[in-house]
């Protein structure tokens, strides 16, 4: 089976979507997707995060490309990862570093994780993905 | 050309790349076989995305069809 695994690492709305967007296309696809959530990424599965900002790298297309999400009233990536989660098998971990680091516990993050695994086991599993992508 | 009367219709205009697939997607899994299921949508991703996943997951894609703004996929479900 054709497996994807995805460290999503940034927490703006701009790398967040593409994760959203891919997990539910590979999950459609019947691929076996895994993300690994870490840093901003984990940061922006709290459940009490705001709505994730698009980046300041990109000037004032940031303003431009929120607004158009907002009108066009896009899915957000928890959306997208919930919906790849309805129709396939996407199993979604949070860093354990992260989580230690920020003092999380489980219930602080939304219910789309499945579990908190550290980089080595996080290693193990994504070795064998066809597709490796950090966003 | 003789016209094929889908069972389910799901309208997926203005809805974005994937929307469109994934509503198929969950359409496709509640119908029975044999079912036609219609979408709409008028994403540039679904012309490319839903006959690939139709070829892919095993279903007939019936027609395409240019309804100006959005674009008429008929498949039918086959397992």
């Amino acid at each position: 089976m054709t497996k994807i695994s995805i460290i999503m690492f940034s927490g703006t709305a701009d790398k967040l979507m593409p994760v959203g967007v891919l997990a539910s296309a590979a999950a459609g696809l019947g691929y076996e997707v895994e993300i690994f959530a870490t840093f901003w990424g984990l940061l922006a599965l709290k459940k009490d995060a705001p709505q994730p900002d698009v980046s300041k790298d990109y000037g004032p297309m940031a303003e431009m490309f929120k607004k158009i999400m907002q009108e066009k009233n896009m899915p957000s990536f928890i959306d997208l990862l919930r919906q790849a989660k309805e129709i396939g098998n996407v199993k979604i971990y949070a860093c354990a570093q992260t989580f230690d680091m920020m003092g999380l516990k489980k219930e602080d993050l939304v219910d789309i994780v499945d579990d908190v695994i550290g980089a080595m086991e996080y290693l193990e599993k994504s070795k064998d993905a066809d597709i490796n992508l950090f966003i | 050309m003789s016209e094929v009367k889908p069972d389910i219709v799901v309208d997926a205009r203005g809805s974005y790349c994937p929307g469109p697939l994934m509503e198929l997607i969950k359409a496709i899994k509640k119908a029975e076989v044999g079912q036609v299921i219609a979408v709409y949508s008028s994403d540039s991703g679904s012309k490319t995305d839903i006959p690939l996943w139709v070829e892919k997951a095993g279903h007939e894609l019936i027609a395409v069809n240019d309804k100006g703004d959005y674009t008429e996929f008929l498949v039918r479900k086959k397992k």
